[in-house]
């Protein structure tokens, strides 16, 4: 196998062991749509799914060994909530968040 | 339709370019491939730490069943997601391929979390759209990344916190929605278990698999207070 034909094995053989992932759910459980069981993980589980990659990507985007022990990150991610919580415009409270992080990472503290 | 469909997907927009054009930059420096095989799997794979692995299997050459073992591990928690969008995605006809095919972790919290109307077939066109806009900010970015190489000249250094902020959003919108408190302490809380007893290639889906064991927990404990609660559930 050349280079080239590997390298399309290699995208085609990723691009199927991702899109399984995705569609796993749809070709077992489709027939159980309106059980109780799916509802309630319809229901609950988008918003605590939410809440744990804020959470794991918050602390990935800190720096818990330098001077700001963590707060680089945190200040900017409270912001959002303040934010958020006053005007409740996504848009205004990520670019709050954002250029904040930014302005911190950039300054080299 | 498309302008506020761009609205709610710019912080999309502002993730997905920087994290897109890290992988292209990495493609392109770590592995002698032509430039377009980076934004070709963005197209077909579509994933983003998923793609980033893909570099560094590519580099040993490494075979193929552990490609895809690797690559089902690593986007395995996408396998919950699913399980929440059954009845949201059903009946969508020929867009429902795309639909779950795009559907990442941001795409997710976007058609989670987002008002929905009354008209189906038009949410599931939003929903297609949404998705559709995602993928063209995440290729878009692979192909400037693996173009450009070393020569990436601004200073975008912290701009993928959009995506971080858009978590924090989305979770805070979720909260209003839901009037309740408990899934997202629970999700943090998670989060916070995983991160303290598992490595960090893990502590995804370690998190997502703790949250569906409690909520199913949860579940069969008012299932035996209260048979016939869920019923009212919309």
């Amino acid at each position: 196998m050349g280079e080239s034909g590997y390298l399309a094995a290699f995208i085609a053989v990723a691009a199927i062991a991702t899109f399984a992932t995705r569609v796993i759910p749809f070709l077992f459980f489709e027939r159980h749509t309106e059980h109780p069981l799916v509802r309630h993980l319809g229901r609950y589980l988008p918003a605590a799914v939410m809440a744990l990659l804020a959470t794991v990507f918050l602390q990935r985007s800190a720096d818990w060994s330098g001077s700001w022990m963590g707060f680089d990150a945190l200040l900017p991610g409270v912001l959002v909530v303040i934010i958020h919580l006053w005007r409740r415009n996504a848009l205004l409270s990520i670019a709050a968040g954002t250029i904040s992080y930014m302005a911190i990472q950039q300054a080299g503290l | 339709m498309n302008q506020s469909v761009f609205r709610l997907t710019l912080p999309i927009l502002f993730g997905y370019l920087p994290l897109g054009m890290a992988f292209g930059v990495l493609f392109t420096t770590q592995l002698d491939y032509a430039w377009w095989a980076a934004p070709l799997m963005g197209i077909v794979i579509y994933a983003g730490a998923g793609q980033i692995l893909a570099v560094s299997l590519l580099a040993v050459n490494a075979g193929l069943l552990e490609v895809f073992i690797a690559m089902f591990v690593l986007n395995a928690r996408h396998l919950f997601y699913g399980l929440s969008l059954l009845g949201q995605f059903k009946g969508a006809g020929w867009r429902k391929l795309y639909l779950i095919f795009g559907l990442t972790d941001e795409t997710y919290s976007l058609l989670t979390s987002r008002p929905r109307g009354t008209d189906r077939a038009h949410e599931q066109e939003v929903d297609f759209r949404i998705t559709g806009f995602n993928q063209c900010y995440w290729v878009a970015g692979c192909a400037i990344g693996a173009l450009l190489g070393d020569n990436v000249a601004f200073d975008s250094t912290g701009i993928e916190f959009a995506l971080v902020a858009l978590f924090i959003v989305l979770a805070l919108e979720q909260f209003k929605s839901l009037g309740e408190g408990f899934p997202i302490w629970l999700g943090a809380a998670a989060a916070g278990v995983a991160m303290l007893i598992l490595p960090p290639a893990h502590q995804l889906i370690g998190a997502i698999a703790l949250v569906t064991a409690v909520l199913l927990l949860e579940y069969r404990k008012s299932r035996g207070q209260t048979p016939h609660k869920e019923s009212n559930h919309g």
